[in-house]
């Protein structure tokens, strides 16, 4: 496993992402944070992982998993035909602005989310707001879900095939109660 | 700013021809005899004296800083780690550097439009004198240069009265990239202010480029029915012979033009251009054709279909001479900034260096005289014809193609290196067993960059396959375009002001820009027909002008065929070139001069607070690419116009985003009663990257409201955001309640539900003001 940007000319700064090499880290930290929320771009609900859809094992890991959503773009549309209601509807550049501000109380307005994790923006897109993040938010963790690694996210998958991805979401969703 | 002006006046001097009484002579100083208007408080404004301004609008719309690196690598001390709240050798911060590499990004792009303005009033001078009229409007434009009076307080009347306006934009452009050096500037606010006066600067630089160029060249006038000229690969009739014009300054292409027609040679010969020239030679000549925007420069001249080329400045491969020496095109370069390492040819004999270029004893010649560049192009285009005897159709056969195709080792490293993240190697594997549909799809999202075979370990020709696959789809890109018509006319501003202002026209939206597209051109074209149907005004400019006619509906016609040309509401307004996009700024602030009576001269900060609180105006750059797009984009928010960018757009660093739950935020004086009010969050935010085409379609409807607007027009505003929003993401916004300011807000068809949302979020009316951010000075009146 490496730390090769998935686009291989953004490579990353001197702090860059540890690799989640197992399923286990991902889902630690997930039970470690107080106020988690994912942040779901628009093509997690075009990528095939064989009979389901990357969308549909988010709806499932933020139901088990009690984590907030964050819709970017029109993945909120998606999110509604699988009658699933995100916490919030929002850019995602507006969302990780937010991020970086320590007296925004969240989506709920209960408080601070400790734990924003990334899945299905472009490439390019999530890359930037995770550097923003990595930057301006210190008390922030953060985590990529797509199978590409990113390297400016606290912890990222590497470049994985999508088998091994899908037995890494498997994998989260099966510690958790259906 | 320092004044050269010099005015000397003799009353009578005695000569060795005789006596001459009553002299009177001015060096760098515009007539102003003629215009009574007042001088406001900033003429030639320096570069600290709008900052005022511009911190008024930062502190609502904050930089989000997206570092592209988290290292600075300007200076010996580093490369320095600025990650996190690290610090540089310096003492730089990140935040600072950010907006250090956004301003050098804004000072790059102004600066490129400011040096091509002055290479092109310098030769219209020589060619026409400095005393030629400008007249960029007939008798429909009385207020010619509104951004140059806006900014320099100055009503230019002849080409010669342009170097003035060049003259102190050479010098802010010169003091802000000064303020990059390592230990000037260091707080990011102040670096910000400075980009604003880096975009205004830009936008004062493109309409004196613009104006000089429509009124020497007698380029459509404002007209609205510009005519519509051919745009497409198909258009071009391969059995003539074929000049390419590559770039953005027109000189060298209004010669080919020119000799053509003074050889009698219209018809003959095909003049085809990409990017900003192709689009400012049709302004010139119907004849010509745009073969696309900047993209299709690779396709194109691997076509071979090109017998010649010839460059000028800007947005050129620069590789070109490479490509087109792989197809023994030869190429002219014609800019001093861009030389292309070939021969400095200007002296010699157009005979001598037709016949290097025909022989090909030479790849290319240098040649900064615009005139014989249109000699020596017609000619050499005429004899490289019989030679490069059948055209190709792609320097590779199908069945080559295909054997290229098979020897890919689905190693991926083409789709690692794409920018749109395209299923390249997928697509390879099909082609390879003869199925070109995965990699003819993948032609209509390919931005041309070519990056894919860059990176292909077994050096396949990746992007030639690209097209040979999509062979049909470019044979029949064949479409109408209306020409850029310049300006927007008086008239049309009075009689769309008032509905602009009080939003019952809901809104102007500019689509401009280059075309880095995240997902294909045709999305741009959807968007604005979307906004064109909604009865928007729809203004276009440079790539996204063509980009935009390169569609068709299902009756064959492209959205110029199906909209009027009239700055109107449901206007297709193609303004012209990059450098026309002085005219989109001019019609919003030309709304404050004409239709509110405003006065312009020298008085920015008033007429931006005008501006930002009450024309409903939203620049889309979907494919923003270039450092010049910065700059416009800045020029844009100084006047407080918000700007949407794709998904690319966060590469640019930082975006300037509002917060709509911060109520404070929102609140603007009310010029009738001096009171505080709150009203909303509009335009909620000055810069931002959205990431699908849905997503900016609702995000232009949002950003389309302004304090002003009266109750008919932000009802209207509110049914356009609530009905895309519902269709285009699948619910009602959350965030109504911010926008409604009184229960008449409400559009009535959709009052049941907003009620239902003001009553949840224990909404209360409050009042709509006579909106201005400007404080009030202690003592004045």
């Amino acid at each position: 496993m490496s730390q090769d940007a998935w686009l291989t000319a953004e490579v990353a700064g001197p702090k860059k992402a540890s690799l989640i090499t197992k399923p286990e880290i991902a889902d630690a930290m997930i039970r470690r944070a107080k106020r988690p929320i994912f942040i779901v771009g628009s093509i997690a609900a075009e990528i095939d992982l064989e009979e389901k859809k990357l969308i549909d094992y988010i709806i499932l890991m933020a139901r088990r998993c009690s984590i907030q959503v964050v819709a970017t773009a029109n993945t909120n549309s998606e999110f509604l035909k699988r009658n699933f209601t995100p916490d919030a509807v929002m850019p995602a550049v507006d969302i990780g602005n937010r991020l970086t501000d320590p007296t925004w109380q969240g989506v709920d307005g209960k408080g601070p989310h400790d734990l924003a994790i990334f899945v299905g923006l472009p490439y390019q897109m999530a890359w930037t707001i995770l550097s923003g993040l990595k930057n301006f938010a210190p008390n922030l963790k953060t985590i990529s879900l797509d199978n590409v690694y990113q390297p400016n996210a606290r912890w990222s998958f590497s470049n994985i095939s999508v088998k091994n991805w899908i037995m890494n979401l498997e994998a989260i969703l099966g510690n958790r109660e259906a | 700013m320092g004044t050269r002006d010099i005015s000397i006046r003799i009353k009578e001097i005695e000569t060795e021809i005789g006596q001459i009484k009553d002299i009177r002579f001015s060096v760098g100083r515009l007539a102003q005899e003629t215009w009574d208007e007042p001088q406001g408080p900033t003429p030639f404004p320096s570069i600290t004296a709008l900052r005022d301004w511009d911190l008024t609008l930062l502190k609502r719309y904050k930089p989000f800083y997206l570092p592209f690196c988290d290292l600075c690598c300007l200076c010996t001390f580093g490369k320095c780690d600025l990650t996190g709240d690290k610090k540089g050798a310096c003492g730089i911060t990140m935040p600072a550097q950010q907006s250090r590499i956004v301003l050098l990004a804004a000072c790059i792009g102004a600066a490129t439009h400011t040096s091509h303005a002055r290479e092109l009033v310098t030769h219209l001078i020589t060619e026409f004198g400095e005393d030629e009229r400008l007249d960029p409007g007939g008798l429909n434009i009385k207020v010619e240069a509104p951004i140059t009076r806006l900014v320099c307080g100055v009503k230019p009347e002849t080409l010669g009265d342009l170097e003035q306006v060049l003259d102190y934009a050479e010098q802010q452009i010169t003091s802000l990239l000064a303020c990059t050096h390592t230990g000037q500037e260091g707080n990011p606010l102040d670096l910000e202010s400075k980009v604003f006066h880096t975009g205004m600067i830009d936008h004062l630089s493109m309409e004196v480029a613009d104006i000089a160029q429509v009124s020497a060249y007698h380029l459509p006038k404002a007209d609205p029915d510009a005519p519509l000229i051919d745009i497409g690969f198909g258009t071009v009739d391969t059995t003539k012979p074929v000049i390419l014009v590559i770039g953005h300054n027109v000189p060298p292409a209004v010669e080919i033009m020119d000799y053509m027609q003074e050889n009698d040679l219209v018809g003959t010969i095909e003049v085809t251009g990409i990017c900003c020239t192709g689009i400012d030679m049709t302004r010139y000549s119907q004849k010509a054709k745009i073969i696309g925007p900047i993209s299709w420069q690779i396709r194109y001249v691997r076509s071979g279909i090109p017998d010649i080329i010839v460059v000028d400045e800007q947005c050129i491969r620069t590789d070109i001479l490479d490509e087109a020496r792989a197809l023994q095109i030869p190429v002219i370069a014609t800019s001093e900034k861009n030389c292309l390492g070939l021969p400095n040819r200007t002296g010699d004999r157009s005979d001598a260096i037709i016949d290097d270029l025909v022989s090909g004893r030479t790849d290319g010649a240098f040649i900064l005289n615009p005139e014989m560049v249109g000699e020596i192009a017609v000619r050499t285009a005429m004899r490289m014809r019989p030679k490069h005897k059948k055209k190709k159709g792609s320097i590779l056969s199908p069945d080559e193609a295909i054997e290229e195709a098979k020897r890919c080792t689905q190693c991926r490293e083409c789709r690692r290196a794409c920018p749109n993240d395209l299923h390249i190697s997928d697509a390879m594997r099909a082609f390879g067993r003869n199925d070109p549909t995965m990699l003819a799809e993948i032609y209509d999202a390919c931005v041309g960059c070519i990056k894919c075979e860059q990176a292909c370990t077994q050096d396949i020709p990746i992007h030639s396959l690209i097209i040979i696959a999509a062979g049909e789809k470019l044979k029949n890109e064949a479409f109408r375009l209306r020409a850029g018509r310049g300006a927007i006319q008086d008239i049309e501003i009075r009689q769309v002001g008032g509905p602009i202002v009080l939003g019952e026209i809901p809104g102007i939206v500019a689509f401009v820009g280059c075309a880095n597209y995240p997902g294909g051109g045709h999305e741009l074209a959807e968007m604005a027909i979307e906004f064109a149907n909604r009865r928007f005004i729809i203004c276009t400019s440079g790539c996204a002008a063509m980009t935009i006619g390169m569609y068709r509906d299902e009756d064959g016609r492209s959205p110029y065929e199906i909209y009027p040309g009239n700055f109107e509401a449901g206007g297709m307004v193609n303004v012209g070139s990059c450098v026309s996009n002085a005219h989109i700024s001019g019609a919003a602030v030309k709304i404050a001069s004409i239709f509110a009576r405003r006065n312009l001269r020298g008085n920015y900060e008033e007429i931006a607070d005008y501006v930002y609180n009450r024309v409903g105006a939203v620049g889309v750059a979907w494919g923003a690419m270039s450092q010049k797009a910065a700059s416009i984009a800045a020029g844009f928010w100084r006047l407080g116009i918000p700007v949407i960018v794709g998904p690319h757009g966060t590469k640019y660093r930082r975006m300037l985003l509002g917060r709509s739950d911060h109520d404070d935020d929102w609140y603007v004086n009310d010029a009738r009663t001096g009171e505080q009010v709150y009203v909303g969050p509009v335009p909620e935010h000055l810069f931002i990257a959205v990431e699908t085409k849905e997503e900016a379609m609702v995000m232009i409807a949002k950003l389309s409201m302004r304090p002003n607007d009266t109750s008919r027009g932000r009802a209207l505003k509110l049914t356009h955001y609530i009905d895309l929003h519902r269709r285009l993401l699948g619910s009602m916004p959350t965030d109504i309640h911010r926008f409604v300011r009184l229960e008449a807000d409400i559009p009535i068809t959709m009052k049941e539900d907003i009620v239902a949302i003001l009553k949840e979020k224990d909404w209360r009316e409050t009042v709509i003001p006579d909106p201005t951010l400007i404080q009030k000075k202690e003592g004045s009146s």
